[in-house]
C-alpha cells in the first residue's frame, strides 16, 4: 500500500495544455475521487499516474518513489477502465490471472489468488467464460478482479461505473465501497458523476479546466464550497445560484427583487459589491415542508408563484419563480400542487453561500 | 384478417423460393468456368473443340494426368519443379508481405506521424498502376542486377505487389482492436512487445490470416510479371507452366486444363483451412456490449 503524491503536475499536447500544474497527496489507504465535468483533465491525471501518459513537467510520487518515467508495469498499479478493457480472448480465469502470468507466478500462486478474487467478487461460478457472454455488470466485477488480483500499490478507477445502467451502478457502488473496505488500499477514483464521488470517497477533488478547484470531505465540499464552480457541481439538484449587489444590508438581484444580506457575510463584504448568492434546495422550502435548521431569525419568507413541481415519492421539487427565474426546491411531506398556485417558500439564509462575481470564490471568512 | 396473414406468407415464401433461384443461377454463373476446367481436363480434345460444345461428355480419362507427371519427352511437363518455385515463391513472398504489413498497419492504426495521411495515399495509389505496365521497366531493372530468373527476383516483385494491400487490410483490422486492451496489459505488467503479442496480435489474427490468404492467392495466380521475370525450371511458376502445352502450331487444351487443376487445388485447400480461423466478431466483448 502507498501513498500517492503529484507535484505540479503538467499535460501538454503540442502547445496546448490540459493539466496546469496540480499538487495533490494522496494518503495511504485513502479513497480519493477526481471528480469534474468532460475535458477538465481528471482522466489525463490518471493516465499519467499510471503511466499510460507521460509527463510534460513535474512530478509523481507513489510510495515515496519519483515514477515520472517508469513504464506502467513498474509502478505497480491496477486499472479498471471505463471500457471493462478485459481480453476476449480469455476466458475470466485467464483475464484475471494474466498479470500474474506474465509475472511468471507459479500455477498453484496464480490459482490461488485467482479463486481468491472470484471468491471476494462472488464470480466462482463465471471464471470458465469469456467475456462476451457476461453482462455488464459482471464485465464490470472481472475488470475489479483482475486489478485486485495484482495485489497492487494503488488502485485506479476510470470512470468505471458509466457504462451501467443506473440500477446497476447503484448497486456496483455499493460493491466497490465494500471492496475497498476489504481490500485496504489507496484508490484513485475518476468520475464525472457528483454522486458516485460522494458516495464513495473519503475525500473529493474537484477538477475544472485543468485546475483543482478544491480537494475536501464530501461534507466540506457540499456544506463548504471553496468556489462557485464546486458550488454548483456538487449536490443534486444544484444549487440555486444568482447574481446580486450588496446594496445597504441587502442583496439587490437583477430584477430589483431583494433578500437581507446573511449574517455570517456580513463583515465579509462591501456596498456595492458584486456577488453570486447561493442556496441548495434543501434550504429553500415551501415553508413548514423543510428541515428547519438554523435560527428562526435568519428563515426569510416569501410568497412564490410555482412554475412546475417534480414529485418523486418521499419529496417534491418545486421550482419557483424569484426575480425572474426558476428557483430549485426540496418540498418533504409533498402536498399536491400546481402551475401557478402561490406559496410561502423560507429561504434559510444560515446556510446560504456568497462568492465573489469577478473571482468565484467564497465570501466565507 | 385470416386472409391478409396467408397472403403475406404466401409472399414470403414466394419471395424466399425467388432468392433461391437467384443464388442458384448466380453461383452457377460463377462455379461453371470452374466446373468447366475439371470437365475439360478429363475428356479429349476433339470433344473440347466441339462446336456447337458437347454439353455431355462421351469419354472419361484420367491420361491428360498421367502424361503431365510422365517427365519431360513423353508429353509431359516438369510440374514437380513448377511447384516447388510456385510454393517457395508464394509462401516467402506473403510471410514477408505479412510481417511488413503488420508492421505497417499497426503503424497506421496506432501511431500519430508526421505525413501519415499523405503515405496511405501513396501507398494505396500503387494500386492504381497496373502490374503489367510495370513489366517492361522491372525487366530491365532485373536484367542489370541479374536476378531474371530467380526465386528472389519474383519475391521482391510479389512483395512490392502486396504490401499495400496488407498494410490497409491489416491497419483496419488492428484499428478494430480497442485501444484499451494494449493499455490493461502493460498496466498487468506487459512491456509494449509482450502487449502487441498477447493481446493484440491474437485479436488481429484473423484479419492477418485473410490478409496472408489474399497475398498467397495474388502471388500464386500471378501469369503476367512472372512470365516476363523467368525463364526456365530455375523460377517458372506454375501459372507460367501453362505455357508449356502450347507448341508453335496447336494447343493442349487438356493438359492445359488438368494444369489449371493442379495449380487450383492448393490453393483451394488452404482457403478452406484458413477459412475456419477467419472467425468474425472475435473481439466482441472486449469492451462495452
Amino acid at each position: 500500500m502507498a501513498t500517492v503524491s503529484l507535484k505540479k503536475l503538467v499535460k501538454r499536447y503540442d502547445n496546448l495544455e490540459i493539466v496546469h500544474g496540480i499538487d495533490l497527496d494522496v494518503a495511504d489507504r485513502e479513497f480519493i475521487a477526481l471528480v469534474g465535468p468532460s475535458g477538465c483533465g481528471k482522466s489525463t491525471t490518471l493516465r499519467m499516474i499510471a503511466g499510460l501518459e507521460d509527463i510534460s513537467d513535474g512530478a509523481i510520487e507513489i510510495g515515496g518513489r519519483t515514477v515520472n518515467d517508469l513504464p506502467p508495469r513498474a509502478r505497480n498499479i491496477s486499472m479498471v477502465f471505463q471500457s471493462y478493457a478485459l481480453y476476449p480472448h480469455m476466458t475470466v480465469r485467464e483475464n484475471m490471472g494474466f498479470s500474474l502470468k506474465i509475472a511468471n507466478e507459479p500455477k498453484a500462486e496464480i490459482e490461488r489468488r485467482v479463486n481468491e478474487a472470484a471468491a471476494i467478487l462472488d464470480l466462482n461460478h463465471l471464471l470458465e467464460r469469456r467475456p462476451s457472454q457476461l453482462s455488464g455488470g459482471q464485465r464490470q466485477r472481472v475488470a475489479m478482479g483482475r486489478a485486485i488480483v495484482r495485489q497492487p500499490d494503488v488502485f485506479l478507477f476510470d470512470e468505471p461505473l458509466s457504462n451501467l445502467d443506473a440500477k446497476l451502478r447503484t448497486q456496483m457502488r455499493t460493491e466497490i465501497k465494500k471492496l475497498h473496505a476489504k481490500v485496504q488500499s489507496t484508490v484513485i477514483y475518476v468520475t464525472h458523476d457528483q454522486v458516485e464521488a460522494m458516495t464513495l470517497a473519503d475525500r473529493i477533488v474537484i477538477m475544472r479546466d485543468g485546475h483543482i478547484e478544491q480537494v475536501g470531505t464530501p461534507d466540506e465540499v457540499f456544506r463548504r464550497p471553496a468556489t462557485r464552480f464546486v458550488a454548483g457541481f456538487i449536490g443534486s439538484p444544484p444549487m440555486n445560484l444568482q447574481e446580486a449587489t450588496v446594496d445597504d444590508g441587502k442583496l439587490r438581484f437583477a430584477n430589483g427583487s431583494s433578500l437581507p444580506l446573511p449574517r455570517q457575510f456580513q463583515p465579509n463584504v462591501a456596498a456595492g459589491q458584486k456577488v453570486v448568492f447561493g442556496l441548495r434546495p434543501d434550504d429553500l422550502y415551501p415553508t413548514g415542508h423543510g428541515i428547519n435548521s438554523g435560527d428562526d431569525a435568519d428563515v426569510h419568507g416569501a410568497e412564490l408563484p410555482v412554475s412546475i413541481t417534480e414529485p418523486l415519492g418521499n419529496e417534491t421539487l418545486v421550482f419557483a419563480e424569484f426575480d425572474g427565474h426558476d428557483w430549485v426546491s426540496r418540498m418533504l411531506n409533498p402536498k399536491p400542487l400546481k402551475t401557478g398556485d402561490r406559496i410561502g417558500m423560507s429561504f434559510d439564509l444560515s446556510q446560504a453561500h456568497l462568492f465573489s462575481a469577478e473571482t468565484g470564490r467564497t465570501l466565507r471568512g | 384478417m385470416r386472409d391478409e396473414n396467408a397472403s403475406h406468407r404466401l409472399k414470403r415464401r414466394l419471395l424466399k423460393l425467388a432468392h433461391a433461384a437467384g443464388l442458384f443461377a448466380a453461383m452457377t454463373i460463377i462455379c461453371m468456368p470452374g466446373l468447366w476446367i475439371v470437365l475439360s481436363s478429363l475428356r479429349p480434345t476433339v470433344e473440347i473443340m466441339a462446336k456447337p460444345p458437347a454439353w455431355i461428355p462421351q469419354e472419361l480419362s484420367l491420361d491428360a494426368y498421367v502424361a503431365m507427371f510422365s517427365g519431360v519427352g513423353k508429353g509431359g511437363i516438369p510440374v514437380l519443379e513448377y511447384f516447388r518455385n510456385s510454393l517457395i515463391i508464394s509462401v516467402t513472398s506473403t510471410v514477408v508481405a505479412i510481417a511488413v504489413g503488420m508492421a505497417g498497419g499497426y503503424a497506421f492504426a496506432r501511431y500519430r506521424f508526421r505525413g501519415k495521411s499523405g503515405l496511405f495515399l501513396g501507398l494505396m495509389l500503387t494500386r492504381t498502376v497496373p502490374g503489367i505496365a510495370l513489366s517492361l521497366p522491372l525487366f530491365f531493372v532485373y536484367a542489370r542486377l541479374g536476378i531474371i530468373d530467380t526465386h528472389f527476383g519474383l519475391i521482391m516483385a510479389y512483395v512490392a505487389l502486396n504490401v499495400p494491400f496488407t498494410i490497409w487490410l491489416i491497419d483496419g483490422f488492428f484499428r478494430q482492436v480497442p485501444k484499451d486492451l494494449a493499455e490493461a496489459a502493460q498496466i498487468d505488467g506487459c512491456t509494449r512487445w509482450q502487449a502487441f503479442w498477447q493481446v493484440e496480435f491474437p485479436l488481429a489474427g484473423p484479419g492477418i490470416a485473410s490478409a496472408g490468404i489474399f497475398a498467397f492467392l495474388t502471388s500464386w495466380n500471378e501469369f503476367a510479371l512472372a512470365s516476363q521475370l523467368t525463364r526456365s525450371v530455375n523460377s517458372k511458376t506454375l501459372p507460367v507452366g501453362l505455357l508449356d502445352y502450347t507448341a508453335e502450331f496447336t494447343i493442349d487444351w487438356r493438359g492445359m486444363c488438368a494444369l489449371a487443376v493442379v495449380m487450383i487445388i492448393p490453393a483451394l485447400t488452404l482457403t478452406f483451412i484458413v477459412q475456419k480461423h477467419l472467425v468474425s466478431g472475435l473481439t466482441s466483448g472486449a469492451v462495452k456490449g
